[in-house]
């Protein structure tokens, strides 16, 4: 235990070393004179920037108004995605009836969609939910149905020898035999689904993290744009962290190479 | 006319490879298992004795012929005909506990009365003290106990075993022959079990369906004669030794040409 104490905090040391590198060439690059600020602003005026931006509470507001738009529109995207992608593992009749079309939108452009979503949608919320959940849907579903099919079909066999109805198959062997590989494929979507945060908030928002660096390009304020990009990969990496706590809580059962 | 508790008729799989075209997997296999009896089928690897046997469980299908059980005919799997596997297959989110209740709770069993009977099959197979562990902390020969609970718990009318032991090292192997024989002395649960190794197949049979090799069919069947409980003790007896001697022969071309092959 005291071992595994130790290998843990030479782990967070390198990530820490990583991340100091990163800014310590920020800092050559900058105060050496190397690059203009127009193109890269110092670390000093991003971290004031963010100050600013603390104390005039636009901060808080575009992170949460980014994280809701983010966060519902992944959440209606898995809550689709999990049936169907489970029921394309599990049925060939179905996975052939839809697998072609998920795989023809899947390579739309989501930045292609937008004039479509306003047209259809307007401009509230809801075509902002629309363009983070067609940015992920159509990944999101083949990933389950891929994770989903590599259920141990021994399991699937076991629960069946033992009186299993197909249903119960389902809910008691399938899903939780999934569930750590599912929650795999959310963390990843959910990350996805920040990238689409841009186009999302591309017309006709009035604040977000998105929405800032965009209204920054116009005026060249590239401090402003590095705020908004510290903040939005700190977000993610929250994100992460939380998703990994969770997972640990509802798979406790699962083992993972990187967790020895 | 006799009834058995299961009955294979005509048995035939054919199935298609891609490079080899049509092959017969087990061709015409008729067997019966009595009320209570243990019945061990054995043949070298490659016989087909998996395949019967998933389609004797309901996993698989035959390309024609009838499985009867208690003279009606089965389809897919059932809670009717227990397995138990070479790979355990437990669930690893469940504890013993609840990987043996599973089949009752399956059953809509309530919840106290699940808890009971799973106690009375986990202390039947040795492992009371270890209900709240997990699968992946147990050893092989441990899990494969629970299996057994979780199969029996069940209450099945009979019990198909594909070569569960297999995974096994010899010693842990003989304790849970010893276990199995025991169990079925106890529970008088009707016994079908597949394996290659000729020794487990005398030690622990009652009756013995010697397979030939691919095209799988039955060659012969053994009535084994052991006096007294079976145990290590009895691998040394003239009986369990005449009759090992018996099948070597018989598989002993079939052995060499498999060996060969591989």
């Amino acid at each position: 235990m005291k071992n595994k104490r130790r290998y843990i905090n030479v782990e967070h040391m390198l990530s820490f070393i990583c991340f100091a590198l990163i800014i310590g060439l920020w800092c050559i690059l900058s105060f050496g004179g190397m690059v203009s600020d127009l193109f890269l602003p110092s670390p000093v005026a991003v971290a004031k920037r963010l100050v600013e931006l603390y104390r005039d509470g636009s901060l808080w507001a575009n992170c949460f108004e980014s994280t809701t738009r983010v966060v519902v529109g992944w959440f209606w995207s898995v809550v689709v995605a999990l049936p169907c992608g489970m029921l394309m593992a599990n049925s060939r009749k179905f996975s052939a009836f839809i697998q072609p079309i998920i795989e023809f939108a899947r390579y739309l452009p989501v930045v292609a969609l937008v004039p479509l979503t306003l047209l259809y949608l307007g401009i509230d919320e809801t075509q902002k939910y629309t363009i983070i959940f067609l940015g992920t849907f159509f990944q999101l579903v083949l990933m389950v149905c891929d994770t989903v099919s590599g259920v141990d079909v021994n399991l699937i066999n076991a629960a069946k020898t033992l009186g299993a109805g197909r249903w119960q198959v389902y809910k008691e062997v399938i899903f939780p035999a999934a569930l750590p590989g599912l929650m795999d494929d959310f963390r990843l979507t959910i990350g996805w689904a920040w990238t689409y945060l841009v186009v999302a908030e591309m017309v006709a928002a009035q604040n977000g993290l998105g929405y800032m660096i965009l209204r920054s390009q116009r005026y060249l304020a590239t401090d402003t744009i590095f705020a908004g990009l510290i903040l939005i990969g700190l977000i993610g990496l929250i994100t992460d962290f939380l998703f990994r706590v969770l997972t640990r809580i509802v798979a406790p059962w699962h083992e993972r190479l990187t967790d020895k | 006319m006799e009834q058995y508790k299961l009955q294979a008729i005509d048995l035939t799989k054919i199935y298609e490879d891609g490079k080899k075209g049509l092959v017969t997997a087990i061709d015409h296999v008729n067997l019966e298992v009595k009320d209570g009896e243990f019945v061990m089928i054995v043949g070298p690897s490659g016989c087909g004795k998996t395949t019967l046997i998933n389609i004797l469980g309901g996993l698989g299908t035959a390309t024609s012929g009838q499985v009867l059980l208690d003279g009606k005919p089965v389809q897919g799997p059932g809670a009717d005909r227990g397995m138990v596997f070479q790979g355990y297959s437990l669930f690893p989110w469940l504890s013993v506990q609840k990987n043996v209740e599973f089949g009752l709770k399956m059953k809509k069993m309530p919840k106290a009365q699940r808890a009971e009977q799973a106690k009375k099959f986990i202390d039947l197979v040795g492992l009371t003290g270890f209900e709240n562990a997990l699968p992946r902390q147990l050893s092989g020969g441990m899990k494969q106990r629970v299996a057994i609970a979780r199969t029996l718990a069940n209450e099945p009318e009979i019990l198909l075993m594909d070569e569960p032991f297999g995974a096994l090292d010899a010693q842990t192997r003989v304790v849970m022959q010893e276990l199995l024989a025991d169990i079925s002395k106890k529970t008088k649960t009707t016994i079908l079990f597949i394996t290659h190794d000729i020794d487990e197949a005398v030690l622990l049979g009652d009756r013995i369906y010697v397979m030939s090799r691919r095209p799988g069919t039955i060659r012969e069947v053994l009535e084994v004669n052991i006096p007294g409980v079976r145990s290590h003790e009895s691998l040394v007896l003239p009986e369990f030794l005449a009759t090992k001697k018996k099948i070597m022969d018989m598989l002993w071309k079939e052995s060499m040409d498999a060996a060969m092959d591989q």
